[in-house]
């Protein structure tokens, strides 16, 4: 360990402001790179079940008459 | 040499790098997290603090990773674009549309705390010189390949976006050389192939198990947006459907 005391380690030496502020920048981003992808994915997944509900249960695969799908 | 050449044609069919692919993406980024964990806290509370600096420098273990990436991942699309304009493949046009908005972050993460780095170490948030203005023009090239992909339309964007991609690699080696070639207030590379660390080990190590986690991380992020380029195009066709009802029921 490189501190004493958990005071010690977020004081960082009187640089915390800088330090703290990069690591919370980094932890941002990080998680915007991770949730944009899986975001996507799911409203894909949301959007296409909805457009196949959409669809005739009934008719085998085929588009119903009404032709809204 | 035949399982090599089945591979680069497998390769070709995006449904088959799905089903694939699924399975890596979840691993890479769990390791890769994990990893980003153990080395920023090791980095943060175990490594020591530095001679001249302090503790400021502790910004380089997220610093130098996330620069070390937004380089890479541009090199990458770099490559993709190269195959999308020599061999045609859909994959590759996939590769540049996942990995442009991944590279951008990791690149303003490593500007933004360059500049928080900078003001402690060298009294200024920002200066125009080679390392930092170079930087900011890999931001902008990032900026430019994902706005092309936006204004154009798919037929022409993948074209259009390959070729920045290959232009824009210029900006690497300006940026891998720009410490040595020009007077700046920036330090040199950390690593080097050719030498060994200007650290020691409690300092490095630290930073090199960021470093790979880092890359762990994105190769997981970049096959998840892969992934869901090619279920956009793929999309209405029956593999797609019936994934989309096995997932729903």
């Amino acid at each position: 360990m490189s501190f004493d005391s958990w005071h010690d380690f977020l004081y960082m030496g009187g640089h915390y402001a800088f330090v703290w502020s990069a690591y919370g920048i980094g932890v941002a981003g990080i998680a915007f790179i991770l949730i944009r992808p899986l975001h996507a994915r799911r409203r894909f997944f949301a959007e296409q079940a909805q457009r196949l509900r959409r669809r005739s249960p009934t008719a085998n695969g085929e588009y119903d008459a009404s032709g809204t799908a | 040499m035949g399982r090599l050449k089945t591979l680069w044609h497998r390769l070709g069919s995006p449904r088959w790098f799905f089903e694939i692919s699924a399975r890596w993406a979840s691993g890479l980024v769990v390791a890769g997290l994990v990893g980003i964990a153990g080395g920023l806290g090791w980095g943060l509370a175990i490594a020591p603090p530095d001679y001249l600096q302090g503790n400021s420098f502790r910004i380089m273990y997220l610093h130098v990773p996330a620069a070390i990436l937004s380089e890479s991942c541009y090199m990458l699309m770099g490559a993709a674009g190269a195959v999308l304009l020599i061999w045609r493949m859909k994959l590759a046009d996939m590769v540049i549309a996942a990995a442009a908005p991944i590279g951008a972050a990791f690149c303003a993460m490593a500007l933004l705390t360059g500049a928080i780095w900078g003001r402690p170490t060298w009294g200024t948030w920002w200066v125009w010189d080679a390392r930092t203005t170079s930087v900011l023009v890999l931001l902008f090239l990032y900026f430019g390949v994902i706005a092309l992909r936006q204004a154009l339309p798919e037929r022409t964007a993948g074209r259009a976006c390959a070729i920045l991609a290959i232009v824009g690699v210029v900006d690497i080696p300006i940026i891998k050389y720009s410490v040595d070639w020009w007077l700046t207030l920036h330090q040199p590379s950390t690593f080097k192939l050719t030498a060994a660390p200007s650290m020691p080990p409690e300092m490095y190590l630290p930073l090199l198990v960021s470093v790979l986690s880092f890359y762990a991380f994105f190769a997981g992020v970049l096959i998840l947006g892969v992934g869901n380029e090619i279920l956009l195009r793929e999309q209405r066709t029956q593999w797609v459907d019936d994934l989309v009802r096995s997932r729903a029921s």
